[in-house]
C-alpha cells in the first residue's frame, strides 16, 4: 500500500495553483484534507503523475457568517465549521450533518472544498449546500466562475468543475427565523461510516404551525446528493403531522436510485430513507417550535 | 472442603518445594509494560533500525482458483531499485514444504481414542502451478525501498487460466464439485466422529425434539500491528537473526530450520513488542523472508499491509452447524446431535485444533449425558481460517445457547429458567464429560459453581428489575430484551511452557520465557509471581520473552495458556531458587536453612533479623570463582531452568448478560449494558483480567454485529479494506461490568490459576443473539446465523410479522 510515484508541488496562493493546474492538466490531482485521495493514492486507485497540495494556500481557509451568509473558503476543516458556536443554535442541521463525516482526527484534516470537488454520492457536505442554498465558486485560468448547488453536482465523483478549475469558495444561506427547525440524521453501520442512507432536513412554519419553507435532502441512496422536490411540495403548506411526514417520505420514491453493497441492499437503503425523512421532520418540526 | 480432590491435581511437583503464599500476586499492580508501549517507545519489527536494509513486497494473487501457466519476471528484475524477484521455481528444491503446524502437535492420545481423518495438502511458500485463494503469494520481490518493490509487483506478468472456484462448503461436498486438491480424493480435509452416551436411545425415549441449523459466518483476527518479518544474515557464519512479529518465536525458528536445513542454534528468532495477535500461526512470509536474507546475504523487512491483512491473515469460525435436540417438558436437554462444517479455506495447518475445539466445547457448562458430533474441514477457495481468540469455542456457545432459548421459546418458559435447569451442579464437580481433551485426556471439569455464577451475573445485572422495565417498554412502543449466555473454557493447553530465573550479582532478577507476550501484561504478571518465591518486589524482577536465545525450549502465547504454563513454570523455577539462596545464605550466615527467611530483598535469621544477607551479597557469593562460597557439592550460580508441562487444561468459565435495544423500525441494534462473571481460578491481577474481559466482549460483539468477511459467489473476496471489515470501535461497546468467582482455584497447579485471554470473546455472539431474540419475544423472530447487521435483522422481524399476519 504505497503509492506510485508523483512529483509534489506545493503552491503557495490560489493564482499559482490554478497555473500549476493548467500545466499539468489531468495527469495532476489536488490534495486538499488527504482524506479520500491518500487513501486511492496508497491502494493505487489513483496514480496521477503530479500532486498539487493546496496546504499552503492560506487564502482558502477562512470562515465568515455575515447576517445570513456563510462564506468557508475550500481549505477550511470540517472541525472549523463543526465548532462555530454560533451555528449550533441556528442551524443545527449543518453542525450535525458535518458532525457525521468521518471521525474527529477525519474532520480535523478533512476539507470543505475537497468533500465538495470529491462528490461521494454518500457524504454529507454536497446535501447540505443543497439544502442551504449554496453557490460553489471555481477558479480557473478565466477567473472564478459560480456554480449554483444544483448545478455542480452530476454523478458518481463527478462534478461540473471544468479539469483546470479549483473550488475555491463556498457560501450557504442560513436562515435566521426562530420558527425554523432542522436537523441532520443518518444511519451507518457504525458511527463515521458512510451512511446507509442520510436526511437533512430544514422546516420553517408560520405563526398558525404551517409548514411555510421545506427543505429535504438524502445521501446515500442515488448517483449524487438529492434535494426532494417530491417530498418538499407535500410539505409545504401543510400542518406538519405524522401522516403528512409519511405521505412526503413515499414522495422521495421517484427521486432515489439506491445500489447495492454488503452493507445494504437498494430496497433496505430505500427504506431506511424513508423511515428517516420522516423521523427528520418530526425532529426538525419540534426544534421549528412545531408539534 | 469435602468435595473429591480433581482427578488430576498433581500430589505435588517432584523435588519442587511448596509455593509460596501469594502477595504481590492478586494485587492491581500498574502493569510494568505501560511506560513502554502508551508512550510509543515500544520497539516493533517496522521500528528496526538496521543497516543496509532492503525491503520486500509480495505479488498476490486476484484469482480464488486458477492455472499459473506462466510467470514472466524480466521487466521487475530490471526495474529500478530492485535487486531479487523470486517466484516458486527459485524456491525449488531449496525451500521444504511448508509443513502443518498442528498436525506434528496432534496427540498421539487423541489420536488413538477417536481416530480422525487427517489428510495432508501443505501449503506452499510460493503458489506454483495453481493459485488457491485470492491474496495467496506468487512471488516476492526485494528492493532497496518498499515504494520500489511495489512498483516492479506491477511489472510482474502472471499468465493466470480461471478454474472454476468452490465458494460454499456445503457445495464442495456435493459430487461433481470440483476438488481443491486432487490428491485428497474430495474436498474433506479432516473429519471425526464424537459420541458420547446412549444417543439413540436417548432421542427413541424423549418428549420432544427439536432441529436448527445454526451457522457462524467468517471473521478475523486483526491486530492492531500486522504481521512483519526482518531477517538479519550473518552470512559469514551462515547464522540468521530473526525478528517477526509472531507469538511463537520458538516455532518460527523450526519451521525456518527445517524448511532452510539449518541446525537450530544458528537461527535466533525474536518476537519484539507486538501489538496483539489474536491467534497462532506460521504464514508463508515467516519462511520466505528468512530464506531471501540468507539467499541475498543482506537483511530483508517485509511489514504485512492491512490489505494483504484483510486477505490473508487469521480468518477464523466459518461454521455451519446442523444440531438436533432431545429434551423433556421441563426444559431439561437429554441429548444432542450436531453434524458440523467449517469452512477451512483452502489449506488448513491446524488440523482438527479449532474443530475438536468445537466439540470438546459444545455442552460447556450443561449436564447433558448424551452428544455425538460429527465435524468435517472442508476445503474451498479462501483464505486458510486459523484459531482465533475462542477457536471453535464462539461457535458452539452460540449453537448451544441458541438451543437453550429454542427449548424456552417451545415451553413457553423463561431461557433462564431453562438455563437453570440444564446447568452442571457444583455438588457434581469434579465433573466428567465422557470424551478426551484435545490433548487425549479425558475431560474433567475443574471445580466451580455454575448456577453461583449464573446468580451472580443476573444479579449484577439487575434481571428481575429489567424485565420489569422491558414490559414497560414494550407498552411504550420501545424493544429492549436481554440475553444470557455461558461457556466453559480449557485453558492452560500444554504441552509445556519454561522459564529461566536468575539472580544478577546487584540481586536483580530476569525471568525468561518461551511465552511470548502481545498485550496479555506478562510482564506484571510473571514479575508478580516471581517476586513472592524470591522475597523481592515486582520491581526487581525483568520479565523478558519471546526470544530463542532466553530458552532452549518454548511454545508461545495462545490459548488462554501464558498465565497457566509460564505462570507456573516461573513460579516453580523461582520457588527453587529460593531454595538454592537460602543454601548459600546459610553457609554464608552459618545458620541451618530451615531457621532463614528470604523477605525485602535479603536473607535473614528468623528470631534475630540483624543476621542478614542480602540477595546481591547471596548472588556474589554464587558467583564461579574465586569468592565464591557455596555449601560442599553445590554448583555455582543463581539459576534455574524449569519446564512445567501441566497434567492436562484447566476450566476456566464465564456468565455474560447483555442488554439491548432493537429498532424495529430498521433492524439496528444498541448495546445498553454488558456484565460479565468470570471464574478464572486465582486472579494474578484483576486490573489485567478485567483488561482481558473488556477486550474479549469488544472482539466478540465485532463478531456478533460487524466484522465478516465476505466472499462472493466467485471466491472474491469483497471485504479488503476497513471500508467494508467493520471492527466495532469504542462508541459500539457499551460500559462492561466484570464479576469474579475467585472461590475455586484450579486444583491442578500450584497457584490456582485458570486461563482467561479468551473467554471474554466467547459469550457475546450467543448473548447478544438471544437479547435481541428476547427483545422482539412477540414476534418469535429466530436467529440462526451471526454476524447479524441491521439489515439482516429487519428482514427477520419483516418475515415475522409477515407471519404472524397469515397465521
Amino acid at each position: 500500500m504505497k503509492p506510485a510515484p508523483f512529483e509534489y508541488e506545493r503552491p503557495e496562493s490560489l493564482g499559482e495553483a490554478v497555473g500549476l493546474l493548467a500545466e499539468h492538466g489531468e495527469e495532476a490531482k489536488l490534495l486538499a484534507g488527504g482524506q479520500s485521495l491518500v487513501p486511492l493514492l496508497a491502494l493505487r486507485l489513483a496514480s496521477p503523475s503530479v500532486l498539487i497540495d493546496l496546504n499552503g494556500v492560506r487564502e482558502l481557509d477562512h470562515l465568515r457568517l455575515e447576517g445570513d451568509r456563510l462564506a468557508i473558503g475550500a481549505m477550511t476543516r470540517h472541525r472549523d465549521v463543526e465548532e462555530m458556536a454560533e451555528l449550533r443554535t441556528r442551524c443545527p442541521m449543518l453542525v450535525e450533518g458535518v458532525s457525521l463525516i468521518g471521525h474527529v482526527t477525519i474532520r480535523n484534516r478533512g476539507t470543505v472544498g475537497g468533500s465538495l470537488a470529491h462528490a461521494d454520492p454518500a457524504a454529507e457536505w454536497p446535501s447540505l449546500v443543497l439544502a442551504l442554498e449554496g453557490e460553489i465558486d471555481a477558479t480557473g485560468p478565466e477567473g472564478v466562475r459560480t456554480i449554483p448547488a444544483e448545478e455542480f453536482f452530476e454523478t458518481y465523483f463527478t462534478t461540473a468543475l471544468a479539469p483546470d478549475e479549483i473550488v475555491s469558495e463556498v457560501r450557504l444561506r442560513i436562515p435566521e427565523s426562530p420558527r425554523v427547525g432542522s436537523c441532520f440524521l443518518e444511519l451507518a453501520r457504525r458511527h463515521g461510516d458512510f451512511a446507509l442512507a442520510g436526511v437533512g432536513a430544514l422546516l420553517e412554519l408560520d405563526s398558525s404551525g404551517s409548514i411555510t419553507d421545506a427543505r429535504v435532502t438524502l445521501i446515500g441512496v442515488r448517483d449524487r446528493a438529492v434535494r426532494s422536490s417530491g417530498a418538499e411540495s407535500v410539505l409545504v403548506g401543510a400542518r406538519p403531522d405524522a401522516e403528512v411526514f409519511a405521505e412526503a417520505a413515499e414522495a422521495i420514491d421517484p427521486e432515489i436510485e439506491p445500489v447495492s453493497d454488503i452493507h445494504g441492499t437498494s430496497e433496505y437503503r430505500r427504506h431506511l430513507a424513508k423511515v428517516l425523512v420522516r423521523r427528520a421532520l418530526a425532529l426538525a418540526t419540534e426544534r421549528a417550535g412545531g408539534v | 472442603m469435602s468435595d473429591p480432590a480433581h482427578p488430576y491435581a498433581p500430589a505435588g511437583e517432584p523435588g519442587s518445594p511448596p509455593v509460596r503464599p501469594a502477595n504481590y500476586v492478586g494485587q492491581r499492580l500498574r502493569r510494568k509494560e505501560d511506560a513502554r508501549l502508551l508512550t510509543g517507545r515500544a520497539t516493533h519489527v517496522a521500528d528496526l533500525r538496521i543497516p543496509g536494509l532492503l525491503h520486500a513486497a509480495v505479488l498476490r494473487s486476484p484469482f480464488a482458483h486458477a492455472r499459473i501457466a506462466g510467470i514472466e519476471t524480466e521487466a521487475a528484475a530490471a526495474a529500478a531499485g530492485v535487486v531479487r524477484v523470486v517466484t516458486a521455481r527459485d524456491l525449488e528444491g531449496r525451500v521444504g514444504p511448508f509443513v502443518e503446524a498442528a498436525r506434528s502437535e496432534i496427540s498421539p492420545l487423541l489420536n488413538e481414542k477417536i481416530g480422525p481423518t487427517l489428510k495432508s495438502c501443505p501449503m506452499p511458500v510460493l503458489a506454483a502451478d495453481r493459485v488457491l485463494w485470492v491474496g495467496q503469494p506468487v512471488a516476492a520481490i526485494v528492493a532497496t525501498d518498499r515504494y520500489r518493490a511495489e512498483d516492479a509487483l506491477e511489472l510482474v506478468q502472471v499468465d493466470y487460466e480461471p478454474l472454476p472456484p468452490v465458494s460454499d462448503p456445503e457445495r464442495a461436498l456435493e459430487p461433481g464439485a470440483p476438488v481443491l486438491h486432487p490428491e485428497l480424493g474430495d474436498n474433506v480435509q479432516t473429519s471425526f466422529v464424537v459420541s458420547v452416551g446412549d444417543v439413540d436411545g436417548a432421542f427413541a425415549r424423549a418428549e420432544r425434539t427439536l432441529s436448527a441449523r445454526l451457522v457462524m459466518g467468517r471473521t478475523a483476527a486483526n491486530a492492531m500491528e500486522t504481521r512483519g518479518v526482518a531477517a538479519v544474515p550473518d552470512a559469514g557464519r551462515d547464522e540468521l537473526t530473526v525478528w517477526d512479529a509472531n507469538a511463537r518465536p520458538h516455532l518460527v525458528r523450526t519451521f525456518i530450520c527445517e524448511m532452510l536445513g539449518m541446525p537450530a542454534d544458528s537461527v535466533r528468532v525474536i518476537g519484539p513488542d507486538m501489538g496483539g495477535s489474536f491467534g497462532t500461526g506460521m504464514f508463508p512470509e515467516d519462511v520466505l523472508i528468512a530464506f531471501l536474507a540468507r539467499e541475498l546475504g543482506r537483511p530483508v523487512r517485509w511489514i504485512e499491509d492491512r490489505r494483504e491483512n484483510l486477505s490473508n491473515t487469521r480468518h477464523a469460525r466459518d461454521q455451519i452447524h446442523q444440531v438436533e435436540v432431545a429434551f423433556d417438558g421441563d426444559g431439561r436437554i437429554l441429548a444432542l446431535k450436531d453434524r458440523y462444517l467449517i469452512d477451512a479455506g483452502a489449506y488448513n495447518n491446524y488440523a482438527i485444533t479449532v474443530s475438536y475445539n468445537s466439540a470438546a466445547h459444545l455442552r460447556g457448562q450443561f449436564a447433558i449425558d448424551h452428544m455425538r458430533v460429527e465435524a468435517l474441514s472442508v476445503l474451498t477457495n479462501k483464505a486458510p481460517v486459523t484459531p482465533v481468540r475462542g477457536a471453535g469455542r464462539p461457535e458452539v456457545v452460540f449453537v448451544m445457547d441458541r438451543i437453550v432459548d429454542l427449548v424456552a421459546t417451545e415451553l413457553g418458559l423463561d431461557p433462564v429458567e431453562v438455563r437453570r435447569r440444564n446447568l452442571i451442579r457444583p455438588e457434581q464437580m469434579p465433573y466428567p464429560m465422557g470424551m478426551p481433551y484435545r490433548d487425549g485426556v479425558d475431560i474433567v471439569y475443574d471445580r466451580a459453581d455454575f448456577p453461583g455464577q449464573l446468580n451472580r451475573a443476573l444479579q449484577m445485572f439487575g434481571y428481575e428489575e429489567f424485565r420489569r422495565e422491558q414490559a414497560a417498554a414494550r407498552d411504550a412502543g420501545r424493544r429492549i430484551g436481554v440475553g444470557v449466555s455461558s461457556y466453559v473454557e480449557g485453558s492452560g493447553y500444554g504441552p509445556y511452557e519454561g522459564a529461566v530465573v536468575r539472580i544478577d550479582p546487584r540481586g536483580h532478577v530476569t525471568v525468561a520465557t518461551g511465552a511470548k507476550p502481545h498485550g496479555q501484561s506478562l510482564e506484571t504478571t510473571l514479575a508478580q509471581i516471581c517476586a513472592d518465591q524470591l522475597g523481592v518486589t515486582p520491581d526487581d524482577v525483568t520479565v523478558r520473552a519471546g526470544d530463542t536465545a532466553l530458552i532452549a525450549h518454548g511454545i508461545g502465547t495462545f490459548a488462554s495458556r501464558s498465565a497457566v504454563t509460564a505462570g507456573t513454570a516461573v513460579g516453580v523455577a523461582a520457588a527453587r531458587l529460593r531454595e538454592k539462596v537460602l543454601a548459600v545464605a546459610a553457609e554464608l550466615l552459618e545458620i541451618h536453612p530451615s531457621d532463614l527467611d528470604l523477605d525485602h530483598g535479603a536473607v535473614a535469621a528468623r528470631g534475630a533479623p540483624d543476621r542478614r544477607v542480602s540477595l546481591a551479597d547471596i548472588a556474589r557469593a554464587a558467583t564461579p570463582g574465586p569468592r565464591a562460597k557455596l555449601p560442599p557439592g553445590m554448583e555455582p550460580g543463581l539459576e534455574v531452568v524449569y519446564y512445567y508441562v501441566p497434567p492436562t487444561v484447566t476450566f476456566a468459565s464465564g456468565t455474560h448478560v447483555v442488554g439491548v435495544e432493537v429498532d424495529e423500525e430498521t433492524g439496528f441494534v444498541r448495546l445498553l449494558k454488558y456484565v460479565t462473571t468470570d471464574d478464572c481460578g486465582r486472579m494474578l491481577n484483576p486490573t489485567i483480567v478485567e483488561g482481558q474481559v473488556h477486550g474479549g466482549v469488544a472482539h466478540g460483539i465485532g463478531n456478533a454485529l460487524f466484522e465478516e468477511v465476505v466472499y462472493d459467489g466467485d471466491a472474491q473476496l469483497l471485504t479488503g479494506t476497513y471500508l467494508d471489515y467493520l471492527l466495532p470501535t469504542a462508541s459500539d461497546v457499551p460500559p462492561i461490568a466484570v464479576g469474579h468467582q475467585e472461590e475455586f482455584p484450579s486444583e491442578l497447579n500450584p497457584f490456582g490459576i485458570k486461563g482467561v485471554g479468551e473467554g471474554g470473546a466467547v459469550s457475546p455472539p450467543a448473548a447478544i443473539a438471544n437479547a435481541i431474540v428476547d427483545a422482539l419475544r412477540p414476534l418469535r423472530v429466530h436467529i440462526d446465523r451471526v454476524p447479524i447487521g441491521p439489515e439482516g435483522l429487519y428482514r427477520l422481524i419483516r418475515e415475522a410479522r409477515a407471519a404472524s399476519r397469515a397465521g
